[in-house]
């Protein structure tokens, strides 16, 4: 079982009480209704989806129950790290070496 | 007509019994034991930090800042840490949670789930491996001390699991979830006994 640091929490807990909650730093327009169709498709639908370190939006369900966001390699499944919602990315270069 | 009207009358309805959802449910004792706690008042708190004070002042006891933390008055009455604006309080002498911070003008939310949950004891030796059947968390004194709760998952479902000494834990699942608990745990103890 993986255990995944919750920053809210402030130490690893199982994996059974969190949840995946889709790509993290997607940033939807304060005017959304006036954005193009295009760019709302970009918003919308699209996803990077790489083959490697992704940033991800995680839930502590059944646990603080609070949102994070999570940098996760894709190839080894392993957390990089894991920090508070609203936070900016984390400099994953330098988490890797 | 009249007939009706009149045992409609308030007065005219009898005493309501209360039927707890595990009630004929065979307790399981022995040195392993579990036991359905008797009803609580429960308070679901939601509060900015800044409204910690004056709530913990109409609580009576201090609302925990730290994860998996609790307070109690020692009075049967616990706050548990749920999320960092996130508290359950249960009362177990049940005393009114709800009138108690409806004097507090500081931002909050208070609602009263006092029949929504339902708590279990599972006490004695051996009790951290019963629960840790269902319950994935580390439950060693060293991260789980006496005192420590948390919300987790016991199975498949969710509960608030409160350590009140090195062998024994309150379980708190949700009324709907009470039999599948109940049962979980039962035989979990069986195991853990054996």
């Amino acid at each position: 079982m993986l255990l995944i640091r919750c920053p809210y929490c402030e130490e690893e807990r199982p994996e059974l009480e969190f949840r995946h909650a889709g790509e993290a730093h997607v940033a939807r327009s304060s005017e959304i209704s006036d954005i193009s169709d295009e760019a709302f498709e970009q918003f919308f639908f699209i996803r990077s989806n790489p083959k490697g370190i992704v940033f991800e939006r995680w839930r502590h369900l059944n646990g603080c129950a609070r949102f994070f966001n999570a940098a996760r390699d894709t190839v080894s499944d392993r957390f990089l790290t894991t920090y508070k919602a609203g936070e900016p990315k984390p400099d994953v270069a330098g988490l890797l070496k | 007509m009249g007939e009706i009207a009149k045992t409609m009358l308030p007065a005219s309805i009898p005493a309501l019994r209360r039927a707890g959802p595990l009630d004929g449910r065979v307790a399981v004792s022995g040195a392993l034991s579990l036991t359905v706690l008797p009803p609580a008042s429960r308070l679901s708190l939601r509060a900015p930090a800044g409204s910690v004070a004056d709530l913990s002042a109409a609580l009576g006891l201090d609302l925990p800042q730290a994860p998996k933390t609790s307070a109690s008055d020692g009075n049967g009455r616990f706050a548990l840490w749920l999320g960092p604006d996130e508290w359950l309080v249960i009362d177990e002498t049940s005393g009114d949670l709800v009138a108690a911070c409806r004097a507090v003008p500081a931002l909050h939310s208070a609602v009263d789930i006092s029949h929504r949950n339902v708590g279990l004891l599972v006490s004695g030796q051996g009790a951290a491996d019963a629960v840790n059947a269902g319950c994935p968390q580390d439950l060693s004194l060293e991260s789980f001390p006496v005192g420590a709760c948390s919300r987790t998952v016991l199975g498949k479902i969710e509960i608030v699991l409160h350590r009140l000494g090195e062998d024994a834990f309150r379980v708190e699942c949700w009324r709907s979830f009470a039999g599948y608990a109940q049962a979980f745990l039962a035989e979990a103890i069986a195991d853990a006994s054996a």
